[in-house]
């Protein structure tokens, strides 16, 4: 046995430092408190530490770290996105993605795969070549390629997906990757406990005080917390929170879903997600298939399982792989969307100074973890919107400027 | 929620209907400020509730009306369309 690890396990004190720091207590105040941590609050919490010299900072979660999305979610991040504010948004998150795990000093098992979105229609095609001259136009590697180059790149797969929906091409996006979702979240908060960030787990917002259209403060089930900045970054429970301070927006939420199988042997290298048959899925390093399929139908705040979900999502499954109908399914979650008219996300400054918002992320929010944490850590620290995010402000259906990316959402929700 | 009861109908499985959207008042157009109907065509109340929906019977075509918790996912009760007009009445045009 190791000398350290002897020397480790008769130690009364732990003699390395734990992954994040328990704090028994609130101070009466900070210099921004930010609600969920999860990833994007994390990592905004991250950057303003590192980035910015603000470190008198709480983050405040009712439940425990990355227990939300960042937890739920099918890890799959891209920039092949529609709108030019999509495009270069994602751009600079995928850019930031690549040196998290050296930045974390932290193995996020980050995979590039290269993503297929597959096309069984004429006007997907069209989609495709759309998408991939808006993305080279910003310098990201997207190709609208035919059927011989998706058999070529997933040779296990049936072109005809069962003879009711044969694939005529894809758009192939090279830099499409998966990443250890935990990890994230435990790399964020590591980095930025370290920085004297406080992590307040089960910790719930009880209510936000407002005094001439000024933020001023916290209240918590652990006592007020005096503070002139609060971010809210809490996905799917963005709308109760908006109700404490009085804002009305479009979010709507409804459950999505995701399941995996058991572990196979490795032979689905790339992403692959087809819209029309609203599937997306990949093989993770320990060989579980990752799917996920489209929204739940109608408004509901649980993340129940249904029976539906599972078998209409491995019908499609099999249409594409038929060999897999022995292959068992494992676990089945589900996550609550926060979802947008636009399929865009609503970021930054609200009506109500010092209340700063990073919600709408919908189905698509895990990619956006890093540039959502440096564009909101910017605009905490400026009190105005980072550049990236301005197709995203909080006032855009105020002024009918949607950015809409439905075209770009890897299924028709 | 597997079952949904019908007014039409009665109790069907709920893979036979579709969702409509919470049951709301529009404003008159002619006369609202930008600013309402803005609100009106985009902002939702997206916290858990109770709260009275549209919902449509797809193998009859019949729309109808639903008290539900968003929380819960149970049906309170169902309701035929006329309840609409006594939850968001609608102005005559002046």
């Amino acid at each position: 046995m190791p000398h350290r690890l002897i020397r480790f396990g008769l130690s009364r004190k732990h003699p390395e430092p734990r992954m994040f720091t328990r704090h028994e207590s609130l101070k009466t105040a900070y210099d921004v408190v930010i609600i969920g941590a999860g990833g994007h609050g994390l990592a905004a919490a991250y950057y303003l530490a590192r980035d910015h010299g603000i470190r008198n900072v709480a983050v405040i979660e009712k439940g425990y770290i990355g227990g939300g999305n960042t937890g739920r979610n099918t890890t799959i991040i891209r920039s092949n996105y529609l709108t030019p504010e999509g495009v270069q948004f994602y751009d600079e998150s995928v850019r930031l993605w690549r040196d998290l795990a050296e930045d974390f000093d932290l193995n996020l098992f980050y995979s590039t795969r290269g993503h297929y979105t597959l096309a069984h229609t004429d006007s997907a095609m069209r989609t495709m070549r759309w998408r991939a001259e808006v993305n080279k136009h910003y310098g990201v590697r997207s190709e609208a390629v035919d059927e011989a180059f998706v058999k070529r790149g997933i040779p296990m797969i049936d072109m005809s997906c069962g003879g009711h929906a044969p694939i005529l091409g894809a758009l192939f996006h090279e830099p499409g990757a998966i990443a250890r979702h935990d990890a994230v979240a435990w790399g964020y908060g590591r980095g930025a406990d370290r920085r004297g960030v406080e992590i307040h787990q089960e910790t719930e917002v009880t209510a936000i005080r407002v005094t001439g259209g000024r933020v001023v403060g916290v209240d918590t089930t652990r006592g007020p917390i005096a503070t002139p900045r609060v971010l809210c970054a809490v996905a799917g429970f963005t709308p109760g929170i908006l109700d404490k301070v009085g804002l009305r927006t479009p979010i709507y939420v409804h459950p999505l879903q995701a399941m995996v199988s058991e572990p196979l042997k490795p032979w689905l290298d790339p992403i692959i997600v087809s819209g029309s048959l609203h599937v997306y899925v990949s093989q993770t390093a320990r060989g579980e298939l990752v799917m996920g399929a489209s929204l739940d139908p109608y408004e509901l705040h649980s993340t129940r399982s249904t029976l539906d979900f599972a078998e209409g999502l491995s019908a499609h499954m099999l249409d594409m792989f038929p060999f897999l109908s022995e292959a068992k399914v494992n676990r089945q979650w589900a996550g609550l969307a926060d979802m947008t008219p636009d399929f865009a996300p609503i970021m930054g400054v609200t009506p109500i100074e010092g209340f700063y918002l990073d919600a709408g992320w919908g189905t698509w929010g895990f990619k956006a973890t890093p540039v959502c944490g440096k564009t909101m850590s910017h605009t905490v620290a400026t009190g105005r919107n980072h550049p990236l995010i301005e197709g995203f402000a909080f006032d855009r259906f105020t002024r009918y400027q949607l950015t809409g990316e439905k075209g770009a959402a890897s299924v028709g929700h | 929620m597997k079952i949904m009861i019908c007014p039409l109908n009665g109790p069907r499985p709920v893979s036979e209907f579709v969702y409509g959207g919470e049951v709301r008042h529009a404003p008159d157009p002619d006369r609202c400020s930008n600013a309402e109907w803005s609100d009106y065509v985009f902002n939702r109340s997206g916290s858990p509730g109770i709260k009275y929906e549209w919902w449509c019977h797809i193998a009859s075509g019949f729309w109808f009306i639903a008290l539900r918790d968003t929380a819960r996912d149970v049906v309170i009760a169902t309701y035929p369309a006329d309840k609409a007009r006594e939850l968001a009445p609608v102005e005559p045009p002046s």
